[in-house]
C-alpha cells in the first residue's frame, strides 16, 4: 500500500515507529458510519449518548461512507437491505472496519429458523472484524468491541495488506 | 537585514511548506486501491439516478450579480480613500459623480424587485376523500 | 347499533353482497362478497348512524383450504361500536375490490396483503410490494410457501 511498499520489503526501526504512529492515530479516531437499523440502534445511541460516551474514544458519528473508517452495523439486516449495506461498504475508504452488533447482524439472531426475509449475520456480504453478542448488547459491550477493534488495529502494519 | 516584504514571504513559505508536507505525508502512507464499486456516487447505497446538477433558483444567480457589482465600487473606493488627502475637494465630486451613477442602478434594482428573496411556493397536497359527511354527534362548540 | 342490527342494515341494503356472518363470537363478524367491498364500506363511512370513520386494521389471511382472505376491523369514533368484515377470496382468483378511496389507511395495508399473500387488490392506486424486496419470489406468509435458497447472491436459510 501506498509508495512505502515498494522500498521496504521487512520490518525495521523506521518502519516499527511509524506503524505505531500511524495506528495509534487510525485508533484514536475511528469515525463511524451510523448504520442503526432496528433495536440495537437504540442501544447504539445509548453508548453514544452522555452516560457511556463513544465520543471520548474518537468516534464521531458520519452520515457518508466516504469519511469514515468503521461501519458498526446494529440491527436486523433485511434482504433488502443488505444490497444496500454492500454497496455503502465497497464506497466506504480504506482502512475500514466492520463491527457487527448484536445477534441479528451476527448470525440472524432470534429470526435464523423461520425468517424468510432475513440475512442470517451480515458476514454473508461484508467481511467483519469484531462481532459483539447480545440482544441488544448493553452499551458496555459495544464499548467492548470497540476496543477490541482497537486492539487489532493496534497490531497492524504498513507493509502487511490490510482488508 | 530583512524586508518587510521579506517577512511575509518567509511566513508564506513555511505555511506552504505546513501544508505540501501534510498532503505528501499522506500521499505516501495511505493505502491505494480503488475498484469500480468503491468509486460509483453516494446515494444512500441506492444505485444513482439521474443527474448530479440540479435547477437552482435564480434569485441566487441575481444576487451574486449584484454583490459583484458593488463589491468591484468598493475595491475602487479604497485607492481613492488613501490618496483624498492630497487630492482634495476634485477627488470627492469625482467619486460623488462615480457613487451617484452606482446609485441610480441600484435604484433600478430595487424598484424593479430584482432584491427580494422569494421562495418559492410549498404546494401542499389535497387528497380525493368522499365528500365530508354528517355525523349523528352535533359538532362540538368552538371556544 | 348491535353486530345483529348492523347485519340487518347491510342484508336489507345490499342482498347478495353479504354472505354468512358469526355474530356470537368474541369478535362477530360478517362476511361480504370479494368483489363489492368498495361499496360496501363506502356505505359503512357515510352513512348517519353506522359512521364507521377508523379502519382499525386491514389483514390478509390464508385459509389453509385454498382460500385467501382479507379482514377489516372497522371503529365508529362518533357512535363507539365496532365490527369485523371479512371477504373471502380463492387462490386462482386472488382479487378483492380495494377500499383505499373510503380509508387513507387502506393503502398501505393492502400493499402489505399483496406483498405477502398475493392478493390483488383492483382499483388501488399504487399496488406494488411494501416489505419484501420488488424481486422476491413468492407470497411469504402463505401456508404452502417455501424459503428460496438463494436471493440477489446470498444464501437466504441458516
Amino acid at each position: 500500500m501506498g509508495i512505502l511498499n515498494y522500498k521496504f520489503e521487512n520490518s525495521n526501526i523506521v518502519i516499527a515507529s511509524l506503524d505505531g504512529l500511524l495506528n495509534w492515530a487510525r485508533l484514536s479516531s475511528l469515525w463511524q458510519m451510523q448504520f442503526g437499523l432496528a433495536c440495537c440502534a437504540i442501544e447504539m445511541m445509548a453508548a453514544s449518548a452522555s452516560n457511556f460516551d463513544m465520543m471520548r474514544f474518537g468516534v464521531i458519528p458520519r452520515a457518508t461512507p466516504r469519511q469514515c473508517d468503521v461501519m458498526i452495523v446494529s440491527g436486523t439486516v433485511t434482504l433488502k437491505m443488505a444490497t444496500r449495506i454492500k454497496r455503502l461498504f465497497d464506497q466506504m475508504p480504506e482502512p475500514r472496519y466492520v463491527i457487527s452488533m448484536g445477534s441479528c447482524s451476527n448470525c440472524g439472531g432470534p429470526y435464523w429458523e423461520h425468517g424468510y426475509h432475513v440475512l442470517k449475520g451480515v458476514d454473508r456480504v461484508i467481511p467483519v472484524d469484531v462481532y459483539v453478542p447480545g440482544c441488544p448488547p448493553r452499551p458496555e459491550a459495544l464499548l467492548e468491541g470497540l476496543i477490541k477493534l482497537q486492539e487489532k488495529v493496534r497490531q497492524e502494519s504498513l507493509v502487511k495488506r490490510t482488508a | 537585514m530583512l524586508t518587510e516584504f521579506g517577512k511575509v514571504l518567509i511566513f508564506f513559505i513555511l505555511g506552504a511548506v505546513f501544508v505540501a508536507g501534510g498532503l505528501i505525508m499522506s500521499w505516501l502512507l495511505r493505502p491505494h486501491n480503488p475498484y469500480p464499486a468503491k468509486l460509483s456516487t453516494y446515494e444512500c447505497g441506492e444505485e444513482p439516478i439521474g443527474q448530479a446538477w440540479v435547477r437552482f433558483n435564480v434569485r441566487f444567480y441575481v444576487l451574486a450579480l449584484v454583490f459583484l457589482i458593488f463589491e468591484v465600487e468598493i475595491i475602487f473606493l479604497f485607492p481613492w480613500a488613501l490618496v483624498y488627502r492630497e487630492l482634495g475637494l476634485f477627488a470627492f465630486l469625482e467619486m460623488a459623480v462615480f457613487l451617484f451613477i452606482l446609485w441610480v442602478g441600484y435604484a433600478y434594482v430595487w424598484v424593479k424587485g430584482d432584491l427580494n428573496w422569494d421562495k418559492p411556493e410549498p404546494k401542499i397536497p389535497t387528497l380525493a376523500r368522499p365528500s365530508l359527511r354528517q355525523t349523528s354527534r352535533p359538532e362540538p362548540a368552538r371556544i | 347499533m348491535t353486530p345483529q342490527e348492523i347485519h340487518d342494515n347491510l342484508k336489507a341494503k345490499f342482498g347478495t353482497a353479504v354472505a354468512d356472518a358469526k355474530l356470537d363470537a368474541i369478535q362477530p363478524w360478517i362476511g361480504i362478497a370479494p368483489g363489492r367491498t368498495l361499496e360496501v364500506c363506502q356505505f359503512l363511512y357515510t352513512e348517519i348512524g353506522f359512521e364507521f370513520d377508523f379502519l382499525s386494521c386491514l389483514s390478509g389471511v390464508d385459509y389453509n383450504d385454498g382460500k385467501l382472505g382479507v379482514v377489516y376491523h372497522l371503529f365508529s369514533m362518533t357512535q363507539k361500536h365496532k365490527i369485523v368484515l371479512k371477504a373471502i377470496c380463492t387462490k386462482e382468483q386472488p382479487h378483492v375490490q380495494s377500499v383505499s378511496q373510503v380509508w387513507g389507511t387502506a393503502n398501505w395495508h393492502e400493499r402489505e396483503a399483496f406483498d405477502m399473500f398475493g392478493i390483488v387488490f383492483d382499483g388501488h392506486p399504487d399496488l406494488r410490494r411494501i416489505l419484501c424486496g420488488d424481486d422476491y419470489p413468492g407470497y411469504p406468509l402463505r401456508k404452502d410457501f417455501k424459503v428460496p435458497e438463494f436471493y440477489n447472491g446470498m444464501k437466504v436459510p441458516y
